[in-house]
């Protein structure tokens, strides 16, 4: 009886988490999303519960010390730090997954698919729980961002793999092989860690996006390894919204799968360089305001460059400054703008700019021509035209903004070096283009102040 | 007659389209709340870490991966719901200009 009930409850968390993923589609729904999932988790877990009375002082002790984990990252963790969050969340997941699953290997030794599963679950979940971990080091700085790399490398982690592999494999026909898993285990863990040393910071929102996915198919394995359809529901729902995310992050950096994982991109261009002097202009911040003051239609072009100098707060007194002078300002986004998938949004959400005024790569493009300036803020090889002309680029083929099609462009950067990819950046040196070196937070600040002036003379 | 493991395929067959096409329509502004609230529901993995501490022939080895297993999940939902909650209230249009 009780079974049963258990079971209905499962349904309807299902359908719960479904439509909280399916609110997710407006900012106006979005926490009425949250409100559903939070309603389908509770389900799940009390529908869990009633059914199983034993170890209740373990059950408890765990919620209780996850709570008070959880809440203090929810409300403490900077916006910024917000990849690096999600990360770590990836890791605690997978990690989950990875021991449940080896302790009901050592508790069944199921046979059969249930052991498919189960190693499955275990080898995507370690790999999992280490890559992440390696990940959030790389975003968090603790570790090197430029990727490292070895002779035969790729050969090694292919090895390491097939051999995590093979033995899995030998484990799901011969499940009794107990010695096996510990080496199955560390394996997993070992190559999650291998997987991610030769990605660069610049390819963590793939990355991210990518642990997701496996994250959630590792909760998926162990839904068939329990025979639990709610488990192989909201795995499913993770998998393929983390599948979406790294397609469309790869898409917006032209780059294939395996060109990400196997790659090494960001170490492999140490480029001729053309060090022909190039001729560029570079203005004052009194120039700057002039030249913003008499446009009637600004763009701000954000990179993370902007976060990095925590210019996101000065930036909206710009724009307060300029929308009430009535110029028409709108953010230009790139998917890569910021370190994870829609992470430039949440910054300038953060510093309050009304989300109706950013704006997609692809929705703004086409109105470049009739932008009167363009504001690039810490963004570079996103802008860079030579994604579009020069087939001799490292970056040619990337999607990019249309920057250098509006009438003025002003950057702000602080100084000529070229950015992460060490690539050169022709929108520098047009006509057009004016160079304000500084930092982007000060700069900004310099504007403000000449911007009042202006109205009173 | 259909196995447990066929029915087990059909949900995941049809849960991972039904995901792809939800997915399909989040718009880009809110692809970072989307990624933690995805972390928080496959958090859902505590089910399975309770069926496993709960179960009466539980070894100590079980219960304590399952201790850990129940406290790295119950993290991510708790941080995971909040933390999406926290981020979506900053999303706020423009307050009526008249």
């Amino acid at each position: 009886m009780i079974a049963s009930i258990t079971n209905y409850v499962y349904i309807l968390s299902g359908a719960l988490f479904i439509l909280s993923l399916k609110w997710m589609n407006s900012p106006v729904t979005a926490r009425r999303g949250v409100i559903a999932g939070e309603i389908g988790m509770l389900l799940a877990i009390s529908g869990t519960l009633i059914n199983h009375h034993h170890n209740w002082e373990w059950i408890l002790t765990a919620f209780f010390i996850g709570s008070a984990v959880g809440v203090p990252i929810a409300y403490l963790m900077p916006m910024t730090a917000v990849p690096q969050r999600t990360a770590l969340s990836h890791a605690c997941g997978a990690l989950a997954a990875a021991l449940v699953g080896t302790a009901e290997y050592y508790q069944h030794q199921p046979h059969g698919f249930v052991m498919v599963a189960l190693v499955l679950e275990t080898l995507l979940g370690y790999l999992t729980f280490t890559g992440s971990l390696m990940a959030m080091g790389k975003l968090q700085e603790v570790l090197p961002q430029r990727p490292l790399t070895y002779r035969n490398q790729n050969l090694t982690n292919f090895f390491l793999f097939a051999l995590a592999a093979g033995i899995g494999v030998r484990l799901i026909f011969v499940p009794s092989d107990a010695y096996l898993f510990p080496i199955f285990a560390v394996l997993s863990l070992v190559f999650g860690v291998l997987l991610i040393i030769p990605i660069g910071g610049a390819d963590m929102p793939t990355v991210i996006a990518l642990l997701n996915s496996y994250a959630g198919l590792s909760a998926c394995a162990m839904g068939f390894a329990l025979d639990n359809h709610l488990l192989v529901i909201a795995g499913a729902l993770d998998g393929s919204s983390g599948l979406i995310l790294s397609i469309i992050m790869c898409k917006a950096m032209n780059r294939s799968f395996t060109n990400v994982l196997f790659g090494a991109f960001g170490q492999v261009q140490p480029q001729a360089a053309k060090q022909e002097q190039r001729h560029y202009r570079s203005a004052s911040a009194e120039e700057a305001a002039a030249i913003l003051d008499a446009a009637a239609s600004v763009f701000i072009i954000p990179g993370y460059g902007l976060a990095v100098a925590q210019a996101q707060h000065k930036i909206r007194e710009l724009f307060d400054s300029l929308t009430r002078r009535g110029v028409d300002v709108k953010f230009a986004i790139h998917p890569v703008a910021g370190r994870m998938p829609g992470h430039m949004n949440v910054l300038l959400a953060e510093a309050e700019i009304p989300y109706d005024r950013l704006y997609e790569m692809d929705d703004i493009n086409g109105e470049f021509p009739q932008c009167d300036v363009a504001l690039v803020i810490g963004a570079n090889d996103v802008t860079n035209p030579a994604a579009r002309n020069d087939k001799s680029s490292p970056i040619y083929g990337m999607p990019i903004l249309d920057v250098d099609k509006a009438r003025t462009v002003m950057v702000i950067k602080r100084s000529m070096n070229p950015g992460f990819a060490g690539i050169d950046n022709d929108l520098y040196y047009m006509e057009k283009t004016l160079m304000l070196f500084g930092d982007a937070k000060a700069f900004v600040a310099e504007i403000l102040r000449e911007l009042p002036a202006r109205a009173a003379a | 007659m259909t196995s447990n493991l066929e029915i087990g395929l059909y949900v995941f067959m049809l849960a991972t389209f039904v995901g792809l096409e939800v997915i399909r329509k989040v718009s880009p502004l809110l692809h970072t709340p989307l990624m933690s609230l995805t972390n928080a529901i496959s958090a859902i993995s505590v089910v399975g870490a309770i069926l496993i501490i709960s179960s009466e022939d539980a070894s100590a080895l079980s219960k304590w991966l399952g201790f850990i297993a129940i406290t790295a999940a119950v993290t991510n939902i708790v941080s995971g719901f909040l933390i999406t909650d926290r981020m979506l209230k900053m999303f706020k249009k423009r307050e009526g200009k008249k």
